[in-house]
């Protein structure tokens, strides 16, 4: 789950983390007030809140340039914002479709003397939590990474000590902090584990964390996302989830326990199981196919999750055929065909369908599905499925 | 005939009384593995189908029933700590079946396995199966057969597909080991590889992979160093979008990393025969394979 940069620096706040004053506003009613905590000539910076990054450099769809603005009037803030409030921004994050705006961020502009780059996340190789810091502040990190590999300095944290106040040394005097600077940015880093740990986040990174002309250090930027298997116990984090952020399809999923991804191809596809999910859209692409979303109704699927993923699938206008891939272990054959029996009484299915049924009681389903009437096209084999309705789309 | 479980193997069911777990303990049984001990707090001293002495703690399940493999059926919230126990009582072999373990927990897990001699499989796994000998997890038992083919694999229905496509051409498996779709797991696809590798009787190996993380750059690696046995492999996530989670935990392609190309080209330039699609899986080892 992510959220908000908004979000993420009152969090940074609570945990003693430096970050500029802000306000966060959802109407243009508020923008006054809002703007009233900031003096009136005084230099602001108006921000997008949207869950994808390049912000700055992004264009919204009515032609308007950049998602962040810095502005030298509380008037001239209130104009900038209503131009982006609403409107749909596109960057090189969000894929062509944009996303639209519906949260500006004010916040008083900082003086730079030098921009960093610091992350937490977690280690898939080590299994460990890792700082990642660089000099290299406010420019996109994997070009660092892959150009300039020596700017990037890495501390790994044993997740049974936590991190110890000489790993902190290790990334200040590594970013070349003395003095005052140096004491704040060991707290600040503190704080950031502290946080990261503490709310089950997978990823906190501050890009850039700056230096000011006066000597303070502070989180500039925020994105912050967080272990969705660990929501469970982190009720304060579950109520900051902005669902105007999802896909409705993907909402409408989750509500069932459907694993559902939304993508822009026309050939939708039910299955059991992630990885056999995946497998599915890879083999309708061999065959010349687009695949419409990721859909997995896991081990134990009801006839009325698969009803609902039924009514999911079909709410996708592009959607042109369906593929429903099921190799029963558990799940038993005949149960998955009394399902689609039932989702096909229920849910109007008017693109071709074309069903694979492997595995337990497979030959109960298949006669299931033959005697039911319904107009579907059977495979014996995942090619055979996958061949079929490809070419049932295109001759549509 | 195998590796880690055989008919020699004990099991302990951790949450033998849950819906789930009772589930599958069942079929393990009937299966034909031997169901040693439940364990359940709270209702130690119960018996569990007339047959299965059920423990308030793992301890007293070793203690009593001499038990060398546990099957962890165990929620999410409390995943962890039925590892945990499982790894003061050093049963050598964990299996965790739970989804949705939080990665801060098995962080924790893996640092106290790093310091035990207890090898963990999973979670968010089908478990391991050695045909005719022992069931540990929730996989459909009747589509293995007994045979020389290992079978290691991130995801549950694809082992399956896979199992499915060598039984009917005629092959059967040593074990299937499910490793599991987290991002942290206890045994890799390397860890894997090194016991299929080892042991006599396997012949072949096929692996599935599939996006997120590098573990399958790294058994290529280690295949072309050590295996001389020959290896199938077949990768899944071609067609997913950067930077979500397709499903498990762990299938995600984040900046350059984790993607579906840049392990079919490390498992190709390893010399490992990789399946187009995953129709062909047991087609792609046949075709290096002549036993």
């Amino acid at each position: 789950m992510n959220i908000h940069e908004c979000q993420a620096k009152e969090l940074f706040s609570a945990y003693g983390v430096p970050v500029s004053t802000g306000v966060a506003v959802q109407t243009e009613d508020a923008f006054d007030d809002a703007l009233n905590q900031f003096p009136e000539d005084g230099t602001i910076v108006v921000k997008s809140q949207i869950h994808a990054g390049g912000r700055g450099k992004g264009t919204f769809t009515d032609g308007y340039q950049g998602g962040v603005k810095l502005v030298g009037s509380r008037t001239e803030a209130k104009e900038v914002a209503a131009k982006m409030l609403g409107n749909t921004l596109v960057t090189h994050q969000t894929g062509p479709v944009g996303r639209k705006v519906q949260t500006i961020y004010f916040t008083g502009a900082e003086s730079i003397a030098h921009e960093y780059y610091l992350a937490i996340l977690m280690d898939r190789d080590t299994s460990k939590p890792v700082i990642i810091a660089s000099t290299e502040g406010g420019v996109d990190i994997e070009e660092v990474a892959e150009n300039r590999p020596e700017k990037i300095t890495k501390v790994f944290v044993d997740p049974t000590l936590g991190i110890q106040r000489f790993q902190m040394r290790q990334v200040a005097f590594g970013l070349g902090f003395t003095g005052q600077a140096f004491k704040d940015m060991v707290k600040t880093l503190n704080g950031l584990y502290q946080f990261f740990w503490e709310k089950d986040a997978s990823m906190v990174e501050v890009n850039p964390l700056i230096l000011t002309e006066e000597g303070g250090v502070i989180a500039l930027d925020a994105k912050v996302g967080f272990d969705d298997n660990a929501l469970f116990r982190h009720p304060d984090i579950v109520a900051l989830r902005d669902l105007n952020e999802e896909d409705a399809k993907e909402i409408e999923a989750s509500k069932f326990s459907l694993s559902y991804i939304a993508l822009d191809g026309n050939i939708a596809c039910l299955v059991n199981g992630a990885g056999l999910a995946m497998a599915t859209m890879d083999i309708i692409k061999h065959f010349g196919g687009d695949p419409a979303n990721f859909l997995d109704v896991g081990g134990g699927a009801t006839a009325e999750q698969v009803t609902a993923a039924f009514k999911i699938i079909l709410s996708d206008p592009n959607v042109e055929g369906i593929l429903v891939n099921i190799f029963g272990g558990i799940m038993k054959c005949d149960i998955i065909a009394q399902g689609i029996i039932e989702a096909a009484r229920n849910v109007d299915i008017t693109v071709p369908l074309v069903v694979r049924l492997e595995g337990t009681n497979v030959g109960l389903g298949k006669k299931l599905l033959d005697e039911s009437g319904l107009d579907l096209t059977a495979a014996d084999s995942l090619t055979d499925a996958a061949e079929k309705i490809v070419n049932l789309v295109k001759e549509a | 005939m195998s590796v880690l479980v055989d008919k020699n193997t004990r099991l302990l069911v951790q949450g033998i009384t849950g819906k789930f777990g009772g589930f599958h303990a069942k079929l393990s049984l009937e299966y034909g593995t031997t169901v040693a001990a439940g364990v359940t707090p709270g209702k130690g001293g119960m018996i569990w189908e007339d047959q299965v002495p059920v423990f308030n703690t793992v301890k007293d399940a070793v203690e009593n029933e001499g038990i060398n493999a546990t099957a962890i059926f165990v929620p999410p919230p409390f995943a962890a700590d039925s590892i945990l126990e499982a790894i003061d009582a050093e049963i050598p072999l964990i299996v965790a079946i739970t989804e949705g373990v939080p990665v801060r927990d098995m962080a924790q897990v893996k640092a106290a396995l790093q310091n035990s001699n207890c090898r963990l499989i999973g979670p968010n796994c089908p478990g391991i199966i050695t045909p005719d000998q022992c069931r540990i997890g929730i996989m459909p038992g009747y589509i293995h057969k007994p045979g020389r083919v290992g079978v290691i694999s991130r995801s549950g229905t694809l082992t399956y597909e896979a199992v499915w496509q060598l039984t009917v051409r005629g092959h059967g498996q040593s074990t299937c080991i499910g490793i599991g779709g987290d991002p942290i797991n206890g045994t890799s696809h390397t860890d894997a590889l090194k016991l299929f590798n080892d042991d006599p009787d396997t012949d072949a190996i096929i692996m599935i992979g599939e996006i997120g993380g590098s573990a399958e750059e790294e058994a290529a690696a280690y295949i072309k160093e050590h295996v001389k046995k020959p290896v199938a492999a077949f990768i899944a996530g071609t067609t997913a979008p950067p930077g979500r989670r397709m499903g498990h935990a762990g299938a995600i392609v984040s900046g350059n990393s984790g993607s579906a190309e840049g392990k079919i080209t490390a498992l190709k330039a390893a010399g490992i025969e990789v399946a187009e699609t995953p129709s062909e899986m047991a087609d792609a080892l046949l075709r290096i394979y002549h036993p």
